[in-house]
């Protein structure tokens, strides 16, 4: 193998898989929304407490593999206590590193990422990029205000 | 079984009969154990298919142009090789479709359809796919019948007593399959028809798993309809077979409209052709349904009969099971490793979970060892609901696959466990 498997499940992934953070309900949520990724069966909740345009808390629970249930439980890490517009903003930043046909354009904010830039790995595998980004595109229904995501 | 093994020295169909198994994936010699989802194509049947397109091709039941009188005559020799390893009573009872689902679509919409009254009941397995559900909820659902579903033993088995409690004078269509994609599991198709008669139900039954791996008699197992995927069955992509008995297909109306299925047409008034013409508007998959004939002359050897075609899928679905046999050995050594269906019966399908990592998870790593298995829900979310699981992996034997294939899948899997270990 060329390229180490270990790439994809690095430490930082299967640390989140094991003791997922920022997993369970949240009683005074103000925003809610469910992905699901039609495909393979992942489906992810995520809630907010928004308030003053801070998110005061953020929860998810679902099921899925150790990808998207590490990347949800990064994401909680994240955001918690973050304004509402710096947690869209890396939401972008997430798109990018996760998305950018351009090797270079990707990796331009890896430094920033901390913890996230571990799901890296998943640009070498098309079909679990779904899975890396559905915690993010679930994220982001929640915080419009729409009740479901999917990732396709 | 395992005092047999050590006769399998090589697969029953050669690997290098099979160009893409000899495809390097990451890396690593291909292990495909995905055939359940779709077969890899034997080299002398798409080499026969180029042929005829390059020398033989037009179009079929048109022109009286010579090309087009061969291309008939290869097309429709076709229908008669299906209705011999069908057994079926007449050439006219083959329909061909663009796939299993188009089949099960078919008889949904111009035969359930049209017989469904409010209070009628479709009765299905928790083991069916998709394609063998939503048809019939859509006729259900236009008709105001019901859809209900025989459950299935903790080990993947009909429960029968189950399947005929749910049957009644209000049963109209029994739809199961003959082997189940996801677990492996052969139904016992004839005793199910003759209950699901017993109160004068129709039934359809899904033989997109058995095709390749099972001899398939309709009239002994008195199937009313049957429908067989064929690019599961080595055969090329977009081609079903519908077969249905004569009386009931006569007495359908057509499913499509368009040119090869009417016997006249005004603007007031058309007129349909016999069978099977009648369900086969528009031009077919001519190469396709050629190519399914040679698929069936490669399985089979050349001059092949009813005969020596039951006697080559038998032992293609005994070596099958000496090989899941064999694999399911190696991966219960593995700890954590849950399989999934073990019915008394089994064809070629290892569907199972190991613990503390996610199928997908599981899938990607047994891809960057070469080995292709599927993992999800099988397009099985009532089944998976049912075992309590969001998917399993699943391996699934054909007749190129070997004992070595099994080696791999269960070190593979090892090694999926040492890294969520």
């Amino acid at each position: 193998m060329s390229w180490d498997l270990r790439d994809l499940y690095q430490e930082t992934i299967l640390d989140h898989q094991k003791h997922p953070r920022g997993k369970g309900a949240l009683e005074n949520a103000t925003h809610t929304a469910t992905g699901y990724n039609p495909l393979c069966g992942d489906k992810v909740t995520i809630q907010l407490a928004v308030n003053d345009g801070k998110i005061n808390e953020i929860r998810f629970d679902g099921e899925g593999c150790a990808i998207c249930m590490s990347s949800a439980s990064m994401m909680t890490v994240s955001l918690q206590g973050q304004p509402v517009s710096d947690a869209e903003e890396l939401f972008q930043r997430i798109q990018k590193f996760l998305t950018a046909n351009d090797e270079s354009a990707a990796m331009e904010d890896i430094d920033t990422l901390g913890d996230l830039a571990a799901l890296g790995g998943v640009r070498r595998l098309p079909v679990r990029i779904k899975c890396a980004n559905l915690p993010w595109h679930t994220f982001k229904s929640a915080i419009q205000g729409e009740q479901s995501a999917k990732t396709e | 079984m395992i005092q047999e093994l050590p006769k399998i020295s090589t697969s029953l169909f050669p690997k290098s009969d099979f160009p893409n198994l000899l495809t390097e994936v990451n890396g690593q010699a291909l292990a495909y154990l995905d055939s359940a989802a779709s077969a890899q194509k034997p080299h002398a049947a798409t080499e026969a298919t180029t042929a005829f397109v390059e020398h033989q091709y037009a179009n079929v039941h048109r022109g009286v142009h010579t090309l087009s009188q061969l291309a008939t005559d290869a097309y429709e020799l076709v229908r008669d090789q299906v209705k011999v390893i069908l057994n079926a009573a007449d050439r006219n009872e083959i329909i061909f479709t663009k796939g299993c689902t188009e089949s099960i679509n078919l008889v949904a919409q111009s035969f359930a359809r049209p017989l469904l009254q409010p209070g009628d009941e479709i009765l299905l397995t928790e083991l069916e796919h998709h394609s063998n559900i939503v048809p019939w909820q859509l006729a259900a659902q236009a008709s105001g019948a019901k859809v209900t579903a025989a459950r299935i033993h903790d080990n993947g088995e009909l429960d029968i007593d189950d399947f005929k409690a749910k049957l009644s004078s209000r049963t109209k269509i029994v739809a199961f399959t003959h082997i189940s994609n996801a677990l492996g599991t052969i139904l016992p198709a004839k005793e199910l028809t003759q209950m699901a008669h017993a109160v004068g139900a129709t039934v359809l039954i899904d033989g997109a798993q058995s095709g390749p791996h099972a001899a398939i008699d309709v009239q002994e197992i008195g199937a009313d309809f049957y429908v067989l995927s064929i690019h599961k069955m080595y055969g090329p992509t977009g081609v079903g077979v519908l077969y249905g008995k004569l009386n009931l297909l006569e007495a359908m109306p057509p499913y499509q409209g368009g040119g090869s299925m009417i016997r006249s047409v005004s603007f007031e008034e058309t007129t349909f052709a016999e069978l099977p013409a009648k369900f086969e508007a528009g031009t077919p998959n001519i190469a396709g349904v050629v190519g399914l004939g040679a698929t069936l002359d490669y399985i089979a050897g050349p001059n092949w009969n009813r005969d020596s075609w039951v006697r080559r899928v038998t032992e293609i679905g005994n070596y099958e099971s000496v090989v899941r046999e064999y694999g399911v050995s190696q991966l219960a050594e593995i700890e954590g490793l849950s399989v999934y269906g073990d019915a008394e019966e089994m064809a070629g399908i290892i569907s199972f979970t190991l613990k503390n990592v996610h199928p997908h998870d599981l899938g990607t790593i047994l891809d960057q060892h070469g080995v292709a298995v599927r993992a999800g829900h099988h397009c099985c979310q009532p089944l998976m609901k049912r075992l309590g699981v969001p998917a399993t992996a699943r391996a699934s034997i054909a007749a190129y696959n070997d004992l070595e294939d099994m080696d791999r899948l269960s070190s593979a899997v090892i090694a999926a466990k040492e890294i969520f270990a």
